[in-house]
């Protein structure tokens, strides 16, 4: 296995009773890359984001993280999940916690850095992401945009290998979208691994090394996204992009 | 200076006109709600006063000497009272913790511990907490084990323990089961241990939830210390007993009503204030 991968997926299955959600799904991260997966609602995405940081049990297959095999008997997901940031539609800040808490709760209480190392690590990244004056307000006291915005920093606060974004936009105003978008596409540009689930076409033809179309359960494209953006070889995702052509959103 | 500044707007004629009318209106709901009150509380008091056996009632209920001779005995009593629920209150906050935890696992391991937490409250819920304070104070002392405590005092507050625990612990487990998913899922991707999810995402936020219900509970537990009284500790209630006994006047039961009342009203009026207060918090969100 290249050292260079950070991730990889093989034959991952997932089903919820009788229906089928991932079949034999196979994908390779490599480092420092962006991996976009678009699809319609219900298609897996947010199933497969959550069968990579173990949040799902899988039915089969395998998981490997930086050459582990994290799907293996005796595998403690918890120290798995320390490894992966994730970040969800719903932003998901604890309402009782001040911004700063929230971001520095993991770094203190899972990797165990002291307090004060723990919050001006937090305080410098609020400040380089324009949030420096939010870090003694509770989340309930921010726009939509700065929750997810810190949301994300939260997930990035103990430095993970791996950043899962499951529709992060998605729950917010039109206008609210790009300032959490600029913030991805700069965590990009310092090279953070990412797999984002999103239903932001331009936003993925900007920042995708390859995109990922699920279909039923199939990865059923999978390129660069010139080539699956703009001539994709199935039916089905030509359909899809229509839709959202058609919708206004490509 | 422009349209929208607030320091120069002219209010409308309209406007000022239904401002002159709400005033009108509430004027006259104050007056009616003024009248009324004078008129039912004076048709009450006419009711008692007049009643046959007004002059007796007054004389074994309502006299002055005995409340002064009552007031200290009461007092004292009164503060067995508060020394029996602060330490109850202490007691019950860890067993009702540990038992609604142990309710809200899942682990098939677990499975003794959760059923015995169910047991636990499902017996003590539905025992009078009077029936549990009798057998305790009663019948642990009538088995006559060696080092055994002996005070009824003892036996009155872990009879209290017991029950309110049941109490306070399904009250602590609705909090617990009212937090969303989505809450214990992200503390769970951040690398957070199911403990350190429960311990610092979780817990908070279920007692923040249910605080108002907790000191109502506390209020309750304020007032039903004085049921140990059955056993024969000497609390306010019993102390009143004591002085009515000798002098056949009820006065002291008054006196003993009115101190629990003013103690607890404090305390209601700081729940009510907490309500409010948590009410507050949540309405002022920001753009979501």
């Amino acid at each position: 296995m290249s050292t260079s991968t950070v991730l990889s997926l093989h034959r991952v299955r997932k089903s919820f009773g009788s229906e089928v959600v991932l079949c034999d799904i196979d994908l390779q991260v490599p480092e420092h890359t962006v991996t976009v997966l678009i699809g319609t609602s219900g298609s897996g995405k947010s199933t497969l984001l959550r069968c990579i940081n173990l949040l799902e049990r899988l039915d089969d297959g395998q998981v490997i993280l930086d050459g582990e095999d994290i799907t293996a008997i005796g595998v403690n997901p918890d120290h798995v999940r320390r490894r992966i940031g994730t970040v969800f539609q719903h932003f998901n800040l604890f309402p009782h916690l001040t911004v700063l808490d929230n971001i520095t709760l993991a770094p203190r209480r899972v990797h165990r850095v002291p307090r004060r190392q723990a919050e001006d690590r937090a305080e410098a990244l609020l400040t380089r992401f324009g949030l420096a004056g939010k870090a003694r307000e509770y989340p309930d006291r921010l726009s939509g945009g700065q929750q997810q915005r810190v949301a994300i920093l939260r997930a990035v606060a103990t430095g993970p290998r791996l950043l899962l974004l499951d529709e992060v936009t998605s729950a917010l105003d039109p206008v609210l979208v790009a300032e959490v978008l600029d913030l991805v596409s700069e965590l990009r540009n310092e090279g953070m691994t990412m797999v984002v689930a999103t239903h932001e076409m331009g936003f993925a033809r900007r920042v995708a090394d390859q995109v990922g179309f699920l279909r039923g359960g199939l990865l059923a494209e999978l390129g660069p996204p010139e080539q699956v953006l703009t001539d994709p070889s199935t039916d089905h995702l030509r359909q899809f992009l229509g839709s959202l052509r058609a919708a206004g959103r490509l | 200076m422009s349209l929208t500044d607030p320091t120069t707007y002219l209010t409308s004629d309209l406007q000022r006109a239904r401002e002159a009318a709400a005033q009108r209106a509430s004027r006259r709901s104050i007056l009616v709600a003024a009248a009324s009150t004078v008129v039912v509380f004076g048709a009450l008091t006419l009711l008692v006063t007049s009643s046959p056996g007004w002059p007796a009632f007054r004389r074994s209920f309502l006299s002055l000497t005995y409340a002064v001779t009552a007031f200290p005995l009461v007092l004292e009593g009164l503060l067995l009272n508060l020394r029996v629920m602060i330490i109850a209150a202490l007691l019950i906050i860890v067993i009702s913790t540990a038992i609604a935890l142990a309710r809200t696992t899942t682990s098939a391991v677990l499975f003794p511990i959760r059923m015995l937490a169910t047991a636990y409250t499902d017996i003590f819920r539905g025992l009078p907490l009077l029936l549990v304070i009798l057998v305790l104070g009663l019948g642990v002392p009538a088995l006559e084990l060696a080092h055994a405590p002996t005070s009824v005092v003892f036996y009155g507050g872990a009879a209290l323990v017991l029950t309110y625990s049941a109490y306070v612990a399904e009250v602590l487990r609705a909090g617990i089961e009212s937090i969303h998913p989505t809450q214990r899922m992200a503390a769970r991707a951040l690398g957070l241990s199911t403990t350190g999810t429960m311990r610092f995402v979780v817990l908070p936020q279920a007692v923040r939830r249910v605080t108002p219900a907790l000191l109502n509970d506390l209020v309750s537990l304020q007032k039903d210390s004085g049921l140990i009284s059955v056993l024969g500790a000497v609390d306010a209630i019993k102390a009143a007993q004591i002085v009515t006994a000798k002098s056949f006047n009820f006065t002291p039961y008054l006196v003993a009503g009115l101190l629990f009342v003013a103690l607890t009203i404090p305390m209601t009026r700081f729940t009510d204030w907490l309500a409010a207060r948590s009410a507050r918090r949540q309405s002022q969100g920001g753009a979501m």
